[in-house]
């Protein structure tokens, strides 16, 4: 645990400090480390044209996350020791993947790697005419690309089992396996497009010393007076539209009939995936009610603000709660973190090829399908998910123990350590229901409403999990409608004050306007008449 | 090709069409377009009927007319002060109150909340002041230099002739000096006005979750609904020059030559 919270300074601080960087240098212009690393090594190259029988080089765009991958460089005493072997990352996951694929296929790649900041922007981008082969998208946003039947499907060679070189599905956990290939969109599966990159849940980051583990528990917190101004939650329509759906709907989720239906699971992404008119005005209501209540909307400053203690609590996603509660740790007091009863969004993010960007060559699509698969291997799951904080995809398969080993040194208890729990994560490495007790990690009792928590949620919390999908164009509208009368000034209720404002401006602009006519006027009449 | 001295403008030229009747272009076809091209009043009439879109208006108004206010009232007797001369180091003066513009924005701001936040104890508390305050914090510059430089260009003969001719102190600086730094004040108040209405980064940092002009347009846009945000985009420039058609006369007045930039 203390191991774990020192070394993941690194990264985090790193993270931190570009965001910072980024955030400065105001525009998303600015090439990501590995962007320029990679294409220094272009150069590097292209003076020496690669001398082997394949031919051509392939260059392989790829968009991703900023952040979202291991940008090496890590020091000596970041090594993970596995039982299995070391890992670190040393260099670039960009580079490592051109020289393993050379290796692999005698074939020289140039990764061109770009980044985007939200889901939004990255569609915009390629609204405007970018063209990438392989990006990395969250669920919502891969499936209305799915609608436009803007994405290549991956090849079957990806999905043969028995091809060593294939972490991807050889790795994936079956878990997370089984709802890409349950979930569908216009009668195709997620998976027939999408390879999952990273995970995670949504839920509540709150400080112990204020507030109980219960309290913590449910959406309706955010609109709970007794921490009126101490909330913040996130600033978005999607992730406000899940929590105001759980809130408004809290009685029937918690209810003991509805949680022990035997569809209860179809019944609950029915119920979190409401969009009716009807829905959506009860859950304006609502917002507009945490609006006052809470402490803000944030993008980004929900992090620093729960660590520095501006807020006792903070709706956040699993892989940034992670990274709160190790900053506290640092600072040497403790945040936890609580998924609501009625329900939590469970997300991804994964990769699809476009179209436009792979035309039809099947060299680049090898090599995207390589870069998927390259980023599968246990070994660089582990170094993307110890470097970015969220929560990789990837169990391993039944012959690959790594990513477990990875958790039990992250996670496990010391041999001294008395409050202990056994953790069991037979669902992420064995599938849905399976709770026989072979992947059990021994951990600290805290862990298990803190970090470990937040990373792999335990088996009754991922029972509540619920996907949110895409919104339909109608549905879109409907919804940022609803927002923007969230966050916009509202006339109707305008206060006393205002009205006097309202009053001295109209006054200030008709006086304006008089004195310009006036001044016009007067102009006119003394200007001196024109000579010849 | 003869060089002349119309060469020297070519590359503004070029940067002009680029950047500024290029992209205003766009703006225009997406204002007056629908989803799918075709041309349409659909998106100035939808503004004009909307009452999110008009009490954005309205709470942008007042968060610029607050900051501009505050700005004037601060700004006006310290530029005061500093061009009468009294002072030693008079530049080392005028480096402090510019000082701040060297420092990045975000930074300041974030400094200045842990402050706002050290002295109000909960910040969330008071969106409205605390996006003033803000807003002040960032432009008040803008306003002190302009009027400090009319003020400084003014004769000191016109107080003189104001005294002989029997003012007392008020009377020569009510009817003197206040109406001759007239221009400083408006090239003031339009330089701060105006982006505080649209700087929404500021309201963001400040924790101030009610959209100003520059939110609205940003959540049209995150909404791909480019074509209503360009309109709201066009109105407020639309706004902004009839602002300055209002109250830029003051600068064409001949005492104002050259005190209105800064």
């Amino acid at each position: 645990m203390n191991g774990f919270r020192i070394i993941a300074a690194g990264p985090a601080a790193r993270r931190t400090a570009l965001a910072l960087a980024a955030a400065c240098a105001a525009w998303t212009a600015v090439p990501s480390p590995a962007a320029a690393e990679s294409a220094s090594e272009k150069t590097a190259v292209s003076e020496n044209p690669a001398g082997t029988s394949s031919g051509k080089m392939v260059t392989l765009r790829v968009c991703s996350w900023e952040e979202y991958i291991d940008l090496g460089g890590w020091e000596a005493d970041e090594t993970i020791d596995l039982p299995s072997g070391d890992i670190i990352g040393k260099n670039s996951m960009v580079e490592d993947f051109e020289d393993w694929y050379y290796q692999t296929y005698g074939q020289r790649v140039r990764v061109e790697y770009s980044t985007f900041g939200t889901n939004e922007d990255l569609y915009n981008m390629l609204s405007l005419g970018d063209t990438y082969d392989l990006i990395c998208p969250s669920e919502y946003m891969f499936m209305r690309l799915m609608d436009e039947g803007a994405l290549q499907p991956l090849s079957d060679g990806f999905f043969d089992e028995d091809n060593p070189d294939n972490f991807y599905i050889r790795g994936v956990s079956p878990y997370l396996r089984q709802i890409f290939e349950t979930q569908e969109r216009g009668g195709e599966s997620w998976s027939k497009y999408a390879a999952g990159y990273m995970w995670g849940i949504t839920g509540i980051v709150y400080n112990p010393a204020v507030m109980t583990k219960e309290q913590a528990s449910t959406w309706t917190v955010l609109a709970d007076p007794a921490f009126r101004r101490q909330i913040t939650i996130k600033d978005n329509v999607r992730d406000s539209y899940f929590a105001a759906v759980g809130a408004v709907n809290s009685a029937l989720l918690t209810s003991p009939d509805f949680v022990n239906d035997p569809d209860y699971h179809e019944k609950l992404e029915d119920v979190m995936n409401d969009t009716s008119p009807e829905m959506v005005q009860k859950v304006q209501d609502w917002l507009q009610g945490v609006k006052d209540n809470a402490y803000s909307f944030e993008t980004d400053s929900g992090k620093a603000d729960m660590i520095t203690g501006k807020v006792v609590a903070n709706y956040q996603w699993s892989g940034d709660a992670v990274y709160t509660m190790d900053q506290a740790d640092e600072d040497g007091y403790q945040l936890n973190f609580a998924v609501p009863e009625e329900s939590t969004n469970i997300y991804f993010d994964g990769w699809v090829m476009l179209k436009r960007g792979i035309a039809e060559d099947p060299a680049k699509q090898q090599a995207a399908e390589a870069f998927i698969n390259f980023l599968s291997r246990p070994d660089n799951a582990i170094r993307n998910m110890y470097y970015i904080g969220y929560t990789s995809v990837i169990a391993g398969g039944p012959d690959d123990s790594r990513i477990f080993d990875y958790l039990d040194w992250n996670y496990g208890a010391d041999e001294d350590e008395t409050d202990t729990v056994d953790y069991n994560l037979d669902y992420f490495f064995e599938g849905d229901g399976k709770s026989d007790g072979t992947y059990v990690i021994t951990a600290p009792a805290e862990a298990a409403e803190r970090q470990l928590y937040a990373q792999y949620p335990d088996t009754e919390t991922i029972r509540r999990a619920s996907i949110m999908r895409c919104f339909t164009p109608e549905e879109s509208r409907r919804t940022n409608r609803m927002w923007i009368n969230v966050r916009c000034y509202n006339l109707k209720n305008i206060t006393p004050g205002g009205r006097i404002f309202a009053a001295v401006l109209a006054a200030g602009i008709v006086l304006l306007v008089v004195r310009k006519i006036r001044r016009k006027r007067n102009a006119a009449s003394i200007r001196p008449p024109r000579k010849g | 090709m003869k060089f002349t001295r119309k060469s020297l403008g070519i590359p503004y030229a070029l940067w002009l069409v680029l950047f500024v009747v290029l992209p205003l272009a766009v703006l225009f076809y997406y204002a007056f377009t629908d989803g799918t091209g075709v041309f349409t009043f659909a998106n100035l009439t939808g503004f004009f009927t909307d009452p999110n879109a008009l009490g954005t208006l309205f709470y942008s108004f007042a968060i610029a007319v607050a900051t501009t206010a505050v700005c004037l009232l601060l700004a006006y007797p310290t530029a005061y002060i500093l061009a009468s001369g009294r002072l030693k180091e008079r530049q080392g003066i005028i480096l402090i109150f510019v000082l701040p513009m060297w420092i990045n924005f975000s930074l300041r701001i974030t400094a200045l909340k842990e402050v706002l936040n050290l002295i109000e104890g909960n910040l969330a508390r008071y969106p409205f002041l605390n996006s003033v305050v803000g807003m002040t914090y960032d432009f008040l510059p803008f306003m002190i230099l302009p009027i400090y430089t009319t003020i400084a260009r003014l004769d000191p003969a016109y107080i003189e002739a104001a005294n002989d001719l029997g003012a007392n102190a008020r009377q020569a600086f009510r009817k003197v000096t206040l109406p001759l730094s007239m221009p400083g004040i408006m090239s003031g108040v339009s330089m701060v006005f105006l982006p505080a209405m649209t700087n929404y980064v500021v309201l963001d940092m400040l924790y101030n979750s009610t959209y100003i002009m520059g939110s609205l347009i940003g959540s049209y846009f995150s909404a791909y609904n480019w074509n209503g945000g360009s309109m709201i985009a066009l109105i407020l420039l639309a706004v902004i020059c009839l602002f300055t058609l209002l109250t830029g006369d003051e600068e064409d007045r001949p005492a104002a030559r050259g005190g209105a930039l800064l």
